[in-house]
C-alpha cells in the first residue's frame, strides 16, 4: 500500500485496522499511530462523529437547564399533569421504527438498490414527519391549555428542549428529501454515499437523544 | 417592512461614533476602490476569497484578528483616557455609550482579535507539522473563517446602525433581558456571537479530526510537535464548550424574543444558571485561546535555544491535564454567589490545581534553555516577555481562586489587571511570537528584525506601566466598569494607566510600521531555503511559501522531530536525501461556498437583530440553496501533474542544496 493509495481512499485490506488488537499506539493502519492519513471514508465520519458529539453537548445544556428549572412551574401545571405518556410513546415508536428503516436504506446503498433505497428513506421520512406533527400537535394542545413556553420557566425549558429536539429532526427530514434527490441524480457516487453515511448517524443520532428526553423528560416528569 | 429598523437607528449626533465610522467607512472604500479600479479583484476573488486552501485561510483569520485588534485597542484607548480626565468630571463619554465601548471590547478581543489569531495560526501550522497536504475539511473551513468574519462584521455595523451591548461582554441577565435592555444592543451581540460561534465549532471540529486522522505516515501521537498536541487539546475544548455556549446565547435569545423565562427575574426564571452556563463555556474558553499559546511558546523556545523541548511527555500531560480540569473550576468566576463554603472551597483548591499544570510547562521552557545555544530573535523575545508576565498574571490568579481574598477583589480593577496580564502576556505575545515566527513560511520573507524588537520592548513596557496602576487602583478598592469616580488616591494611577496607553501605542505603530518596511525591503528578507530559523519540525521542511499541495511527496516519520532528523542526516552525510519519485497530487477544488454562505448568514443575522422576518427567510433559504449547489458539483477535486511537481520541489532542493555547501557546522 503506497501512501498515494492512502490518500486516494482505496480500500486497504480486510480488516487494516486489526480491530480487537492492541498495537500501543504504533498501529500501521492508515489513520491510526504511525499509519499515515486515514482513508476519505473515515476522515469524514470521524469529522461527522466528532460535530455529533458537539450537538449533543449542545443537548446535555438544555437537558440540565430543564433539570434546573423542572420545579419551577411559578404556579402553572406541573409535568405530571401535563405530559400524555399514550402519545409520547406513539412518537418514540415512529422514531425508532424510522431509524430501522433508515438503517435499511444504508443497507440498499451498501448493495446500490437504487429502488429499496427510495423505499426505506420514503419510509423513513414517513415515520420522521409522523414525529413532528405528533409533537406539533402536543405543543399546540399545550399552548391552548394556557401552558405554553412563556407561562412558567419550567415550561420554557420543556418547549425549548424538546423543540430543539424536533427542529433537528425537522432539518433532518429536509436533508433525507436533499439526499434522495442527490442519489436520484448521481447515483451511488463513492462522495454521495459518504454524505448518506453522514446523515444515517446524524438521524441515528437523533434517536439516541430522544430516548434520553423521553426518559427524564417525559417518564420522570409524568411519574413525578 | 424593515422591523425595528428606521433612520433614529443611526446615531447622527454622537460625534465620536459618526467620525470613527466615517473615518473607517473612507478606508474601507479607499480599499475597495484600490481593489477594483487596480484590477486586484479577479486575484483576490480567485486566490483567496475562494479559496480553500488551509494556508490561505489561516493568512485571512490571522489578518482579521489583526484588524479586530486595533479596534478593540481603539476602544481600549478611549476607556483609559475616559478614566483619566473622569475624576469628579463627566470625561468625554457620556455613560450609555462608556458602557457601550467596554461591552465591545471585550466582545471583538476575545471573540474576534484573540480567537481568530488563535484558529488561523492552528489552521496555518498544523497541518504543515503532520506533513500533510489540507485539513480534513477544507472547504467546510473557508465556511468556518466567511462565518467569523461576519460576526465581525455585524459586531461593528453596530458602531451604525443601532447600539451595542451595555451589558459588559458576556450579557448578565436580567440586565441583558428586554425589561433592562430594550434595545438592539444585546441581540447584535447574541447574533454576532452566534454566528461566528458556528464557524469556531467548524474551525475545531475540522482539526481535531485532521489531527486524529490525518498525520504523515510514522508521525504517532508522541511524535507530534508539541503546537500539534496544544491545538488538539484546544480544539477538543472548542467542540465540548462552544454548543454550551451556543445553548446558553439560545436562551437568553428565546427569553427577549419570544418572552421565555430562562433567566428572567419572574416566573420561576434563574439568573444565576445564566452565569453557570456562561463560564461552563468561558473557563474552558480561556484555555482553548492560552494552550496553543503555550504550544507556540514550546515551538520558539525550543527552536531558539537549538535544543529539543524539555520534558515533551511531561509537556504533553500537562496540556492534556489541563484540557479536563478546565471544565471543573468555572464557579471562581462568581464565588460571590452565595453556594457556600464547601463548593467555594471544591472550585477554589481545582483552580489552584490546575496552575500546576502550567507550572510544569514553565518549568519544562526554563529547563529548554537551560544549556542551549539561545539567539534573541523577535519571537524568542516575546517568549521571554510572556515567561515573566505570565508567570506574575498566574499568580494573581491564584490569589483570586482563594475565595476570601475573591469576595474583597471581585468586581475590581484587581481583577481586570489580572485577566488582562494572562490574555496579554500570555495570548497576545504569543500571537505575535508566532505571527513573527511563522511569518517568513507564509509569504517567503522575514519580518523587520529592528522594527520587531522596537514593537516588543514598546508593548511590554507600556504593559506593565499599564496594568500594574490597575492592580493598585483595585487595591484601593476601584470597581470595573465605572464611567466617572470623585476618589482622589485612585487618580493618579489612572493618569499612569493612560501614560501606558500611550506606549503600547507606540508598540503598534512599531508593529505596523514594522509590515510595510518589511514588505518595502522583502528582496534582501527574503528566506529562499524554507528553513529560516533552523527550525526542527516539517513546516520547515518544505518551500516558503509552501506549495498548494505543502509536500512534494508525504515525509515519513521516524522520530520526534522528524526535520531535525533529516536535517542532521543530510548535514552528516552532506548530501541531501534522494529525489524522490513524484506522483501526480490531488488538490481540493476552491469554492465560493464559504463567502456566498456567510453573505446570507450576515443578511439573516442582521435580519434578526431588525426583526425583518422576510429577510431572515431570504437568508435561511439562499444559505440552504448553496449548500445544495456545492454538494451538487461532480469535479470537487483537480491534479496537478507529477511534472509541475517534480519542478517546484527541485527548485526548492537546490536551494537547500547551496544552503547545505555553505553549513559551517553548528554556531557557537
Amino acid at each position: 500500500m503506497t501512501a498515494a493509495d492512502i490518500t486516494r481512499g482505496r480500500p486497504t485490506g480486510p480488516d487494516p485496522y486489526r480491530v480487537g488488537h492492541s498495537s500501543h499506539g504504533h498501529s500501521r493502519a492508515p489513520g491510526h499511530g504511525e499509519g499515515g492519513p486515514a482513508p476519505k471514508r473515515i476522515v469524514v465520519a470521524y469529522g461527522f462523529w466528532i460535530f455529533l458529539l458537539s450537538d449533543i453537548v449542545m443537548f446535555s445544556a438544555f437537558f440540565a437547564a430543564y433539570a434546573v428549572l423542572q420545579g419551577a412551574t411559578a404556579g402553572g401545571p406541573t409535568g405530571a399533569e401535563l405530559f400524555d405518556l399514550r402519545i409520547t410513546a406513539i412518537e418514540t415508536a415512529c422514531l425508532l421504527a424510522s431509524s430501522f428503516t433508515c438503517g435499511l436504506a444504508s443497507l440498499s446503498v451498501e448493495a446500490r438498490k437504487p429502488l429499496w433505497f427510495y423505499a426505506a428513506m420514503a419510509l423513513t421520512f414517513v415515520f420522521g414527519a409522523a414525529f413532528i406533527l405528533l409533537e406539533i400537535r402536543e405543543f399546540i394542545e399545550l399552548v391552548d391549555k394556557g401552558a405554553g413556553p412563556t407561562r412558567s420557566a419550567f415550561l420554557s425549558a420543556f418547549f425549548t428542549l424538546v423543540g430543539c429536539h424536533g427542529l433537528h429532526v425537522g432539518a433532518g427530514l429536509l436533508w433525507l428529501l436533499t439526499m434522495m434527490a442527490q442519489i436520484f441524480a448521481k447515483g451511488f457516487r463513492p462522495d454521495i454515499v459518504r454524505r448518506f453515511m453522514c446523515f444515517s448517524l446524524f438521524w441515528h443520532a437523533l434517536d439516541i437523544i430522544w430516548v434520553a428526553l423521553f426518559t427524564v423528560v417525559y417518564l420522570l416528569g409524568a411519574g413525578a | 417592512m424593515l422591523g425595528k429598523l428606521n433612520w433614529d437607528a443611526v446615531p447622527w449626533h454622537e460625534p465620536i461614533p459618526m467620525i470613527a465610522s466615517g473615518t473607517v467607512a473612507l478606508v474601507i472604500l479607499g480599499v475597495i476602490a484600490w481593489v477594483v479600479l487596480g484590477g486586484h479583484l479577479p486575484y483576490l476573488w480567485r486566490e483567496w476569497i475562494t479559496s480553500v486552501d488551509h494556508k490561505r485561510i489561516g493568512v485571512m483569520y490571522v489578518l482579521l484578528a489583526c484588524v479586530m485588534l486595533l479596534r478593540g485597542f481603539a476602544d481600549a484607548v478611549m476607556m483609559r483616557s475616559q478614566h483619566a480626565v473622569a475624576f469628579k468630571a463627566a470625561g468625554f463619554l457620556p455613560p450609555e455609550h462608556y458602557n457601550q465601548i467596554f461591552s465591545a471590547h471585550g466582545t471583538i478581543m476575545i471573540f474576534f482579535g484573540a480567537m481568530p489569531f488563535v484558529i488561523g495560526l492552528m489552521n496555518f501550522v498544523v497541518p504543515l507539522q503532520l506533513g500533510v497536504r489540507d485539513v480534513a475539511f477544507p472547504t467546510l473551513n473557508s465556511v468556518g473563517f466567511w462565518l467569523t468574519a461576519t460576526g465581525a462584521l455585524l459586531v461593528n455595523i453596530s458602531l451604525v446602525i443601532g447600539e451595542f451591548a451595555r451589558t459588559g461582554w458576556l450579557p448578565y441577565p436580567p440586565l441583558s433581558e428586554t425589561t433592562y435592555s430594550p434595545g438592539v444592543g444585546v441581540d447584535y451581540y447574541l447574533w454576532a456571537v452566534q454566528i461566528s460561534g458556528v464557524g469556531t465549532l467548524i474551525g475545531g471540529v475540522n482539526i481535531v479530526t485532521t489531527i486524529l486522522k490525518m498525520r504523515a505516515p510514522g508521525m504517532g501521537y508522541l511524535r507530534m510537535p508539541m503546537f500539534c498536541w496544544t491545538a488538539l487539546a484546544s480544539s477538543l475544548l472548542i467542540v465540548a464548550a462552544f454548543p454550551i455556549l451556543t445553548a446558553t446565547l439560545a436562551m437568553l435569545t428565546l427569553d427577549r424574543y419570544l418572552g421565555f423565562h430562562f433567566f428572567t427575574n419572574e416566573a420561576g426564571g434563574n439568573p444565576m444558571m445564566f452565569m453557570n452556563l456562561i463560564w461552563a463555556w468561558g473557563h474552558p474558553e480561556v484555555y482553548i485561546l492560552v494552550l496553543p499559546a503555550f504550544g507556540i511558546f514550546s515551538e520558539v523556545i525550543s527552536t531558539f535555544s537549538s535544543k529539543p523541548l524539555f520534558g515533551y511527555r511531561s509537556m504533553v500531560a500537562a496540556t492534556l491535564f489541563i484540557c479536563i480540569v478546565s471544565f471543573t473550576v468555572w464557579l471562581h468566576h462568581f464565588f460571590t454567589m452565595g453556594a457556600g463554603a464547601d463548593v467555594n472551597a471544591f472550585f477554589g483548591i481545582a483552580t489552584s490545581i490546575i496552575a500546576v499544570g502550567t507550572g510544569v510547562k514553565v518549568y519544562n521552557w526554563l529547563f529548554t534553555m537551560y544549556g542551549g545555544r539561545i539567539r534573541f530573535d523577535t519571537p524568542m523575545l516575546w517568549s521571554l516577555g510572556f515567561m515573566v508576565t505570565f508567570v506574575i498574571g498566574g499568580m494573581t490568579g491564584v490569589l483570586l481562586a482563594v475565595p476570601p481574598a475573591d469576595f474583597v477583589l471581585h468586581n475590581s480593577m484587581f481583577l481586570v489587571a489580572h485577566f488582562h496580564n494572562v490574555i496579554i502576556g500570555g495570548v497576545i505575545f504569543a500571537a505575535f511570537a508566532g505571527l513573527t515566527y511563522w511569518f517568513p513560511k507564509a509569504f517567503g520573507f522575514r519580518l523587520h528584525e529592528g522594527w520587531g524588537k522596537a514593537a516588543f520592548w514598546f508593548t511590554l513596557a507600556g504593559f506593565y506601566l499599564t496594568f500594574m496602576p490597575l492592580y493598585v487602583a483595585g487595591l484601593l478598592g476601584m470597581t470595573r466598569r465605572m464611567q466617572r469616580y470623585d476618589f482622589e488616591p485612585w487618580h493618579p494611577w489612572m493618569i499612569a494607566a493612560a501614560l501606558g496607553t500611550v506606549v503600547i501605542a507606540a508598540g503598534v505603530a512599531c508593529q505596523i510600521i514594522q509590515l510595510v518596511v518589511s514588505i518595502r525591503q522583502r528582496d534582501r528578507l527574503r528566506d529562499v531555503t524554507g528553513d529560516p530559523w533552523d527550525g526542527r519540525s516539517l513546516e520547515w521542511a518544505t518551500a516558503s511559501p509552501p506549495p498548494t499541495f505543502n509536500f512534494a511527496t508525504l515525509p515519513n516519520v521516524s522520530a520526534e522531530e522528524p526535520y531535525w532528523e533529516i536535517k542532521q542526516r543530510a548535514r552528516e552525510q552532506n548530501k541531501l536525501r534522494d529525489e524522490p519519485e513524484y506522483e501526480e497530487i490531488e488538490m481540493p477544488r476552491n469554492s465560493p461556498t464559504g463567502f456566498v454562505c456567510a453573505f446570507f448568514a450576515t443578511l439573516m443575522g442582521f435580519a434578526l437583530i431588525w426583526q425583518i422576518w422576510w429577510l431572515v427567510g431570504l437568508g435561511f433559504v439562499g444559505a440552504y440553496v448553496t449548500f445544495v449547489v456545492f454538494a451538487w458539483r461532480d469535479v470537487p477535486e483537480y491534479i496537478i501533474p507529477a511534472h509541475d511537481v517534480a519542478l517546484l520541489d527541485r527548485q526548492n532542493r537546490s536551494a537547500r542544496k547551496d544552503a547545505l555547501s555553505t553549513y559551517a557546522g553548528p554556531a557557537e
